[in-house]
């Protein structure tokens, strides 16, 4: 099982990135657990500095921007196979 | 995620990279022939087709409309590409990385630049001012960068260079990088550490998080710069529309010099008073360019506008209350406080010297 944390204090980039997360975990019929991670210094741990970050299996995959649906299916194929 | 078959064929067709240049370059071309067309369109319209008598309210603000609307929507779309593209090459964690050795000064004046051409969202002000205090970076360094970075804006510098020309969107650029760097320069020789929350210090980031190394291929920058001109575009859309409608209006129907007195240079007050008005219109920025540059034409003088419009982008209450979360108020006061003074003598300036 997959782990999802999106970083950011809940601005609307943010809302958007979750949104398209859930939808891309949805597609791949893949069991995963998507958490909002919403406090700075949770947030801080990730020494990111732009916000949304996105974390697969505690690794940062993207920060400070809303990577596509083919980028976060890339990203998770990715996680699967490397589990 | 370049495969293997991208590798082999280096020029041919099949190649993403060329492939995405070739578009650019073709996109480019379409371009230029639009924006070369627009003013025969605009006249056509207005004087041909709706046949307004030339030199009438209606007619001449029809003509303002058609011309710039179009115009407008065409510099944003390809330069915000063009500046989107160049920031493909820049992030937070590189620029930190720069910053991170520099003192004083030095310090201020990179901070400062990078905070004018670095992507950011003000959502990010609160863990990029962590990031920056972590790795020991000055506090006045670290302002620096917060300053410029909202006051300097991609949208409102392409509609300064499509309603002032390029003299104007240069000043602009200069003083926001002026203000950040003298700014960031009083804020750190005040001694504030204190008045920064105490659990900034606190923090520390875990060492064994993985971040993932992105290697971009130039096809990946094209597609991801179209991605966010469309998103940037499509946000202020309505807005220029609007605005441009707004100002089209005033071109049309406002008498020549009405607004002499109120936002003139002779009206010494107005400075200040504009960058009041401007605190809370942040999200409007994209509307009120189009609107201040018909309020030019009808006798306000630029210092006033600029100021005005610096007002809009650097200083809005949203940036205010998530700083809050790091900075303590007399903090948080004095940080807006410089800033305000700052654009308010930049208007001043410009009102004299140009």
């Amino acid at each position: 099982m997959l782990t999802i944390k999106v970083l950011g204090s809940g601005c609307v980039n943010c809302k958007r990135l979750e949104q398209i997360a859930h939808k891309v975990v949805d597609e791949l019929g893949i069991e995963a657990q998507i958490v909002k991670v919403t406090e700075y210094p949770d947030i801080m741990k990730y020494n990111v500095m732009s916000t949304p970050g996105l974390v697969v299996n505690e690794k940062v995959v993207s920060a400070g921007r809303i990577p596509s649906e083919a980028e976060i299916t890339i990203f998770l194929t990715n996680a699967l196979e490397s589990a | 995620m370049q495969t293997d078959l991208t590798k082999k064929s280096k020029l041919s067709f099949t190649n993403p990279d060329v492939r995405s240049w070739t578009l650019v370059a073709f996109a480019t071309a379409v371009w230029i022939y639009l924006y070369n067309v627009i003013q025969p369109f605009a006249n056509w319209l207005s004087y041909g087709l709706l046949a307004m008598p030339q030199g009438s309210h209606l007619g001449e603000a029809l003509a303002f409309f058609f011309y710039d609307t179009p115009k407008l929507l065409l510099l944003l779309s390809g330069m915000i590409f063009a500046i989107s593209l160049f920031q493909t090459f820049i992030d937070t964690q590189k620029v930190r990385a720069m910053v991170e050795k520099r003192g004083e000064g030095v310090g201020n004046l990179m901070a400062a630049l990078f905070g004018a051409i670095t992507p950011f969202c003000s959502c990010s002000s609160v863990p990029l001012f962590i990031g920056f205090v972590q790795a020991g970076i000055p506090l006045g360094i670290t302002f620096s960068f917060l300053i410029t970075s909202p006051l300097m804006n991609k949208v409102a510098f392409v509609l300064l260079i499509g309603l002032f020309g390029w003299k104007v969107a240069g000043l602009y650029l200069l003083s926001g990088v002026t203000i950040g760097i003298v700014s960031g320069l009083i804020l750190g020789r005040m001694k504030l550490e204190r008045y920064v929350e105490g659990f900034v210090y606190e923090m520390k980031p875990s060492a064994n998080v993985e971040v993932v190394e992105e290697k971009l291929t130039w096809s990946e920058r094209i597609s991801r710069s179209v991605d966010s001109t469309k998103e940037i575009v499509g946000k202020v859309f309505w807005f220029v529309i609007i605005g441009i409608g707004i100002g089209a209006f005033i071109h049309g129907y406002v008498p020549q010099d009405a607004l002499t007195g109120i936002m003139g240079k002779s009206a010494w007050w107005s400075v200040p008073a504009s960058v009041l008005v401007g605190i809370p219109l942040y999200s409007n920025a994209a509307g009120i360019i189009p609107i201040v540059s018909a309020l030019i034409a009808k006798g306000a003088s630029l210092g006033t506008v600029l100021a005005f419009m610096m007002s809009v982008v650097g200083l809005s209450l949203p940036e205010i209350i998530i700083l809050r979360r790091v900075l303590k108020p007399p903090l948080l006061i004095t940080f807006f406080g410089v800033i305000a003074v700052a654009i308010i003598l930049t208007g001043y300036l410009f009102n004299i010297i140009l």
